[in-house]
């Protein structure tokens, strides 16, 4: 097992998510940055739905009980094992006693460490991914013994390492496609959705993303109707925002605009303050 | 079968949203469930999730859509081919609430505001058959149609930052019942023992959309013994078959 000597501002264990059960007002969950989550779980020769842990801004303080493999990808929160700095996207080999933690947040948002044949915690309905009210806990919590098994394989490829392409943390373009709303808007709003520099509001969480700018419309509420993680809504004062993974199933605000997938990845690595600006996908 | 003249929409880039005129209405439901029902049996290898809502269908495919106009055309087809909703098992659920004014903390406001007795509200509000049009909101949340109009009343201004779990109560033109405890802008009038979404279950929700509800008022001590039973896993709800 792995134990949590300290939990971080908020860390969950996360896999690629619940589908087939929004028909019950189920969230999709998972992780919110599938790019590097799927990177981390590569370099251990994981499954890609194996569970990891997201980290969200400040690290946790973990200790190890067994010798096995970890992997961490995402934001850059300056990862160290035993005290001593180690590389992001490698295969770093852990032993009894010793501790991983994080320092200061360089670079992203969410980070990810996986570990070689995933975390096991608890799984309901077919995902191991935290939810208020699907499984028992939200996030890990301080003192939690998060369960793992012994690694399958030796990785012997241990010192390659990946090179991510840093425009995932340092591109402000968010590729977007018209939402089904997006026609009622005037051809000033549609110009303005697409010119404006917008800013990532306070508001920001696994849920949605709320941008700070204003868009000023007279578009009446629709006839509560399904959305997806990535629907950009537009609420009557002119809020616009954006659905991430834990994001509820219906909604009655228009969806003006809706994001590529890989946008969604790039999105969850912003926070409070960073700009964005859509762009449409070719 | 009665044919709506529906609007395919792509929605990102893997899945198509198809909608149906834009109002509540149980035509529009029955139309809704039967493509609903024939997407799910028509066997569509790349088809990973289908789901509705009031007046409308959102069909994910688990690749990227190459080519939307093949896509809308096997969903045209498979529409003028749906077969009717009749051949699907419904079922009618009876539901009892306590309308204690204990559980139904804006009885008296409402009976205020509304010029009708607490007495009429419940008697309203138990006597109507309620369909079950989606679930959605919160894991086991229903969106239920058929609340009679001397009840509708606008969402609070300021929504509750925290609504007891079984809570029943009415927003807008609707009524529903909050399955886990949730922040929530509508007027509480009861609550209800009944567990209505259950994670340890492979059928996390016993009601459907298509299904019917029924409310029926019980006392504060029949609440707690039914609590009870269901807190150990043993309450059957009352629910008879229907078709169509």
């Amino acid at each position: 097992m792995v134990k949590v000597i300290t939990s971080g501002f908020f860390s969950t264990i996360q896999d690629l998510g619940r589908i087939n059960n929004q028909e019950y007002g189920v969230p999709y969950s998972g992780v919110m940055d599938r790019y590097s989550a799927k990177l981390a779980n590569a370099l251990l020769g994981n499954d890609m739905n194996d569970a990891l842990l997201e980290i969200t801004m400040t690290g946790p303080t973990l200790q190890f009980n067994l010798d096995t493999y970890i992997s961490i990808t995402g934001a850059d929160i300056s990862p160290m094992l035993n005290n001593n700095s180690i590389k992001q996207n490698h295969v770093t080999k852990v032993s009894i006693g010793d501790i991983v933690s994080f320092g200061k947040l360089k670079s992203g948002f969410r980070a990810y460490l996986a570990i070689s044949g995933g975390f096991k915690t608890e799984k309901t309905m077919h995902s191991r991914s935290m939810y208020n009210g699907i499984t028992n806990e939200f996030k890990i919590n301080n003192g939690d013994a998060l369960p793992i098994e012994n690694p399958s394989m030796v990785i012997a490829e241990i010192n390659a390492t990946i090179k991510v392409n840093t425009k995932h943390f340092t591109s402000k373009i968010i590729e977007v496609y018209k939402g089904p709303e997006f026609e009622l808007l005037t051809e000033k709003q549609q110009e303005q959705l697409l010119s404006t520099e917008f800013s990532i509001s306070k508001d920001n969480s696994r849920m949605a993303y709320q941008l700070a700018e204003i868009l000023e419309n007279d578009l009446k509420p629709i006839i509560t109707s399904l959305v997806l993680p990535g629907a950009v809504q537009l609420t009557p004062s002119g809020n616009l925002i954006v659905l991430m993974r834990d994001c509820q199933t219906t909604g009655g605000y228009p969806r003006v605009l809706q994001l590529r997938e890989a946008s969604i990845d790039v999105l969850s690595q912003k926070f409070t303050g960073d700009k964005i600006h859509f762009e449409w996908t070719e | 079968m009665r044919a709506f003249k529906l609007k395919y929409k792509p929605f990102g880039e893997r899945s198509i949203l198809v909608e149906w005129p834009s109002e509540i209405d149980k035509y529009i439901l029955n139309d809704v469930l039967s493509f609903k029902n024939t997407l799910q049996k028509s066997l569509i290898e790349d088809i990973v999730e289908v789901k509705s809502a009031y007046n409308s269908i959102l069909i994910t495919y688990q690749f990227t859509i190459d080519n939307v106009y093949n896509k809308t055309s096997t969903l045209k087809r498979l529409y003028s081919a749906r077969v009717s909703k009749n051949k699907c098992v419904f079922m009618h659920w009876r539901i009892p609430v306590c309308y204690d004014v204990a559980f139904g903390i804006d009885l008296e406001a409402m009976a205020v505001k509304k010029k009708v007795p607490i007495d009429d509200i419940i008697k309203h509000h138990s006597q109507a058959i309620y369909t079950v049009y989606f679930i959605g909101f919160l894991p086991g949340f229903l969106y239920l149609g058929g609340l009679n109009e001397k009840l509708h009343i606008p969402r609070k201004v300021t929504p509750r930052l925290k609504v007891e779990k079984g809570a029943v109560a009415i927003g807008g033109n609707q009524t529903g019942v909050y399955p886990n405890v949730s922040p929530g802008g509508w007027h509480i009038i009861g609550n209800s023992p009944i567990s209505f979404f259950n994670n340890k279950k492979e059928n996390p929700c016993f009601a459907k959309a298509g299904d019917k509800i029924e409310f029926y008022a019980i006392s504060k001590e029949k609440y707690d013994n039914i609590k009870a039973l269901v807190d150990a896993g043993v309450y059957q709800l009352e629910s008879e078959v229907i078709y169509g």
